[in-house]
């Protein structure tokens, strides 16, 4: 980190295959975005601004997966651009809903979406950006929590460790007091397995968790995957929950694959 | 021998629109040799992995295509399954679908007006640099797109990718409580758009008007949002399904996105210009005030000029979640119940950006078996290209610098989302002599 304290750190953000969410989750901190951009210098965000400054950046926030040969190449550039690369959301840590291309035939994809497949060049997976290069930390969520990423940027420049748990959503459910939709209901729910920081949404909301924050640290899918077969689940239906925003996060596809095999 | 200038205007990220896009124009003299709208923003294949999924989850997964307007996506989604299944949703559900859309309808706007497309015309790189200058515009626009975001995370969970739309209706509806304490907070944002109103009016707009084919929703009674028959001006007039036998798209090289066009016409546009055109006497009296009274009337023929529609649009959107509110009473059940069948269903609502195409067809276990999507920015991107092969030559005397900028100014009046039209965009402006 540059000691210069007569200097702003820099901050970059880079988009690769996205919906855009999650750097707008930077926009919508409505209360803290004047305070924040007070503090660092936004030196490259073209979704906010046409200024775009050459590196090298003090953080880098990566949001999207790696699809095309040319996108594999650029996170090379944009890694030794930044001092702190994180990456942001699902397709950033995980690949995305795009990953769920990773056990199809693409070619076939292209031909269904697009009238001249010979026009679109792209790869035959869609990878998580820390397949590419070494990231520093890696922000969960579809679409990420901006108290997180807020949290997060705040201790990097501080030069802590951020405060993010990695505990399961389970916990924020008994923090808020709901009473287990699955235990007392019987929904289906995917909260055991997925990590912590969407403040127990779906739960909260009557219906069960999707894992959009992906694998909890430690989580225990096969116990999962019987849970949801107790509740009258299909095998098919058990290896289409884990196959959602997250399903190339190594955890959950071992559990969508196995589901398949029996 | 007479030298006839090359000039090639060039942007190779075009900033502040969501995804990723370039642009590439070229002129020969005062003439326009090529337009390319390229939208480089990789491909990722929505259509293709829908295949397959429960109906269910197709609000949950089309909501990814974009983190603007996620809700839109939900609202084309639910709709066209219901459709399929031929389902009735009650009137307490459709009351909160147009609040919810109000809710997006705000941030979204707000987003755009203030902090994508004002700083064009103020000339800052941003809006963070607008604030150095006004901030307290800047700290307006923040609250307003906040009160935007409070309605969406109250109805869906959060602002982006929210989680309670559902097919049938919500997976949990509001009390009347909690949309009351919205109350005060939507009375001020319903003064600031009005003041976004007169701030906007107050720019300065290029005289560039074009005789647009405008393409919106338009329904008997109400400003449209989720419901209508699809209208133009040039007297287009059909029930949503039948969408794909009137627009047809055609895959360019130079672009991920497909351009849309009208069958057997040309290109259109879809947005608050369209909408505004079309849909003026559905505005309630009020709010057709507001616009007469700083000179809009229908119809307004110049792009530059949506972003003062676009703020009497989010006039609109305030009065009408001020009245959902007001109406409101919870239904007995969240939602309607729902069945697997075979079936098809089409529907069209209107994104921010403009109509949002989503067709499914259905098997008996409710799995998708094929799923078609035309969002709004794939519709204008031919228009676009339009509008700039006409602006562009007006624009051959000036610097390169700021031939570049106004064009990425005409571009960001479509406030184009890159994100959502890749099943778009860079300006490059070639300049160089030639001397034959």
């Amino acid at each position: 980190m540059n000691s210069d304290s007569r200097h702003k750190p820099r901050i970059g953000v880079f988009k690769f295959a996205s919906c855009d969410g999650c750097q707008l989750s930077l926009l919508d901190a409505e209360d803290e975005l004047l305070g924040v951009f007070g503090a660092v210098e936004i030196a490259y965000f073209p979704e906010a601004s046409r200024a775009m400054s050459k590196g090298p950046y003090d953080i880098g926030l990566v949001e999207g997966s790696i699809t095309t040969h040319q996108d594999a190449k650029r996170i090379q550039e944009v890694r030794k651009q930044c001092r702190t690369l994180i990456t942001i959301g699902a397709c950033a840590t995980a690949g995305g809903i795009q990953a769920l291309r990773n056990w199809k035939d693409v070619d076939e994809f292209i031909r269904v979406v697009y009238a001249t497949p010979q026009f679109i060049s792209t790869l035959n997976l869609s990878t998580p950006i820390a397949e590419h290069v070494p990231v520093d930390f890696e922000l969960r969520g579809c679409p990420i929590n901006k108290h997180q990423l807020l949290e997060l940027i705040t201790a990097t420049l501080a030069g802590r460790k951020p405060n993010i748990p990695s505990y399961s959503v389970c916990l924020e459910c008994k923090r808020k007091g709901n009473v287990c939709i699955a235990v007392a209901r019987g929904v289906p729910c995917l909260g055991p397995v997925t990590q912590a920081g969407c403040g127990a949404l779906c739960p909260s909301y009557d219906r069960g968790c999707y894992g959009c924050y992906g694998p909890m640290e430690t989580p225990n899918t096969s116990s999962m995957t019987s849970q949801f077969r107790i509740l009258g689940q299909a095998n098919s239906q058990v290896a289409r929950a884990f196959r959602g925003f997250n399903a190339w996060a190594w955890q959950f596809r071992k559990a969508s694959e196995e589901c398949e095999r029996t | 021998m007479t030298g006839r200038a090359t000039k090639t205007i060039r942007v190779n990220t075009l900033a502040r629109v969501e995804g990723e896009g370039s642009l590439y124009i070229k002129l020969v003299g005062e003439r326009v040799a090529d337009v390319k709208l390229k939208i480089y923003e990789p491909p990722r294949f929505f259509e293709a992995f829908l295949r397959g999924r429960h109906f269910s989850e197709a609000p949950d997964i089309t909501a990814r295509i974009c983190g603007i307007c996620p809700i839109a996506y939900q609202m084309s989604a639910v709709h066209a399954i219901e459709r399929a299944l031929g389902i009735q949703i009650t009137p307490a559900v459709r009351l909160l679908r147009r609040l919810f859309y109000c809710g997006e309808w705000i941030e979204s706007h707000t987003l755009h007006v203030y902090m994508l497309h004002a700083p064009d015309f103020l000339g800052y790189a941003d809006a963070i640099a607008m604030a150095k200058d006004h901030r307290a515009v800047v700290e307006k626009a923040l609250r307003l797109k906040k009160i935007g975001n409070r309605i969406v995370q109250l109805l869906g969970g959060r602002e982006i990718h929210p989680i309670s739309a559902a097919v049938g209706g919500f997976y949990k509806v509001p009390t009347e409580q909690q949309l009351r304490e919205l109350v005060g907070d939507l009375e001020w944002a319903l003064e600031a758009s009005l003041e976004t109103v007169r701030w906007t009016a107050r720019l300065e707009f290029p005289n560039f008007e074009q005789d647009y084919e405008f393409v919106a929703l338009c329904h008997e009674r109400e400003y449209p949002f989720n419901e209508g028959r699809l209208v133009s001006n040039r007297g287009l007039d059909i029930d949503t399904a039948e969408y794909e036998d009137h627009f047809v798209e055609l895959h360019v090289k130079h672009s991920n996105a497909l351009h849309s066009v009208v069958r057997g016409r040309d290109s259109y546009l879809v947005g608050p210009l369209a909408r505004f055109n079309l849909n003026f006497d559905k505005l309630p009296e009020t709010v057709q005030r507001v616009a007469i009274d700083v000179g809009l009337r229908p119809p307004v023929k110049n792009i530059f000029r949506s972003i003062v529609v676009r703020a009497v649009e989010l006039v609109f959107a305030c009065a009408e979640a001020l009245r959902a509110i007001r109406e409101y009473e919870p239904p007995a059940s969240p939602r309607v119940e729902v069945h697997n069948q075979i079936g098809v269903g089409q529907a069209i609502t209107e994104a921010p950006r403009g109509i949002l195409y989503h067709h499914y067809a259905l098997d008996e276990n409710g799995k998708i078996l094929a799923a078609k999507i035309v969002p709004p920015t794939s519709q204008n991107q031919k228009r676009i290209e339009d509008d700039l092969r006409e602006y562009a030559p007006r624009l051959v005397a000036r610097p390169i610098e700021e031939a570049t900028w106004k064009c990425e100014q005409a571009i960001r009046s479509y406030d184009p989302c890159i994100s959502c039209a890749t099943h778009f965009l860079k300006l490059s402006v070639d300049r160089e002599q030639i001397t034959d």
